[in-house]
């Protein structure tokens, strides 16, 4: 059985797909959804962004520089720390609303893609871009999504629960037994998409990454060892990440005499 | 045996005064004066200025926990985290005794409590509260939801820890209870508190 070669698309082959968009636009229109604006925005933002990173990915896969590397994996850090920020409803106050996230992804993102790709994959370099910058993205994007679900379980749990934690407190609780239901409803909810999203993945859904492999003619079963890889990745990163992103949170929820701080959240209407 | 210098809650002017062992004070004053606020932060529930001390010894010698098993702050609305009870308590032989003694079953310990009565949720609270017998008890309205008999029940359990050494303060709007229960009277008015007698 031979391999299939890639084969590139045209940016014809490009405005043809785009075309479908066009069915949605008359859905709004005749049901009169009003989101057609928004609908335009929304492609034209996706295809320019895409575009965008495509071009400064090439520009960075030909330097194949360390600083390069890290400096935009520092930024997709930096972005996806402001996205872990506006998925709350209730945030922080003052630098903690995106340090947290921030500092968590961080630490994540390198320990899984280092482990990743300089332990496991071990390529000449180990800084390749071409394997460091989509493990990460695919590192941050799921733990981002763990660590957002977690925090917002955790503070709205809390002030939910606030009288129930309080007289635990009042009992001579420490900080973590008192907020104990709440942590571990956090935790929970923040793994739970990874972990339902391994038990789907092959059956239900062939995961984007694989996909991609194989469209670029990559034989399917080195394709599936590249997910399965990365799907453990993903789930060793977000599990660190919630863990240490609810721990720190429940920690910035209280202080150090073990009182509930909820002052330390802004109001809904900031 | 607990003492206040220069408490600033915030809505009062700074808080000085002391309750001594076997003493059992009436915090009194309208609603949203601060009678609350006040006994929230002798328990160190919230963050304040000044210096509280118990047996001579100030309250950052102790951590957080250890402060709120000798000062206990009991709120008018009880917190309860468990189904029953019972999850509540540590496991001990006195539990029933301790609830019987406040006209409650010992049945009602396992029974859910979105099944017991505003009055009975109260008494439990109350039986939690003095379970593991703390020095100071800060009762924020303690009979506030009960009859007249389960009301005469609880100041007896009052009586009983006065007698045994620890102190109360409590707040209530029934100036009977007052010269039941009350030694003395801290009366929040204009956000001064003036101590006086009963």
């Amino acid at each position: 059985m031979s391999q299939s070669s890639y084969i590139a698309l045209s940016y014809w082959d490009l405005a043809m797909a785009a075309s479908l968009i066009l069915i949605n636009g008359i859905l709004s229109v005749v049901f009169r959804l009003g989101i057609e604006r928004t609908l335009i925005v929304a492609a034209v933002r996706m295809t320019v962004q895409l575009m965008a990173i495509g071009f400064v990915l090439k520009f960075i896969f030909i330097q194949t520089s360390p600083i390069w590397t890290f400096g935009l994996g520092l930024c997709m850090v930096f972005f996806a720390g402001r996205e872990a920020m506006a998925r709350q409803t209730r945030r922080y106050k003052g630098w903690w609303a995106y340090g947290l996230g921030t500092g968590t992804l961080l630490f994540v993102g390198l320990l899984a893609t280092l482990f990743g790709v300089g332990v496991i994959i071990g390529p000449d370099p180990w800084y390749t871009p071409r394997f460091v910058l989509p493990i990460l993205g695919m590192v941050l994007g799921n733990t981002l999504t763990g660590i957002s679900l977690g925090l917002e379980t955790l503070t709205t749990t809390a002030l939910r629960e606030r009288v129930a934690i309080e007289a635990r407190i009042a009992l001579g609780a420490t900080r973590f037994e008192a907020m104990s239901s709440a942590t571990r409803q956090a935790l929970k909810t923040g793994m739970m998409p990874i972990v339902n999203s391994m038990a789907a993945t092959g059956i239900v859904a062939l995961p984007g990454m694989m996909t991609g492999q194989i469209l670029a003619g990559i034989d399917p079963v080195e394709a599936t060892k590249y997910q399965v890889l990365i799907t453990f990745l993903i789930a060793g990163g977000t599990a660190f990440g919630v863990f240490l992103a609810v721990l720190g949170g429940t920690r910035l929820l209280t202080d150090e005499r073990h009182r509930l701080r909820l002052d330390r959240l802004e109001n809904p209407a900031h | 045996m607990l003492k206040l210098e220069n408490v600033q809650v915030h809505g009062l002017e700074p808080v000085s005064f002391a309750v001594a062992r076997g003493e059992c004070i009436a915090l009194q004053g309208p609603s949203g004066s601060g009678k609350t606020v006040l006994l929230r932060a002798i328990a160190d529930l919230d963050p304040v200025q000044g210096h509280v001390y118990l047996e001579g010894s100030e309250r950052s010698a102790l951590s957080g926990p250890e402060w709120r098993k000798r000062v206990r702050y009991a709120a008018a609305e009880p917190g309860w985290w468990g189904e029953t009870p019972r999850e509540h308590f540590a496991p001990a032989e006195r539990l029933e005794k301790l609830v019987n003694s406040l006209g409650l079953k010992s049945a009602q310990l396992d029974q859910s409590l979105s099944r017991l009565s505003t009055g009975e949720r109260q008494r439990m609270a109350l039986a939690r509260a003095v379970f593991d017998q703390p020095s100071v008890l800060l009762l924020d309205e303690p009979t506030g939801a009960l009859d007249a008999k389960a009301t005469i029940q609880a100041e007896r359990l009052i009586k009983r820890q006065l007698k045994a050494g620890h102190a109360v303060i409590f707040v209530s709007h029934d100036p009977a209870q007052l010269k039941r229960l009350a030694h003395r009277k801290l009366t929040i008015r204009n956000g001064k508190l003036r101590v006086g007698r009963i």
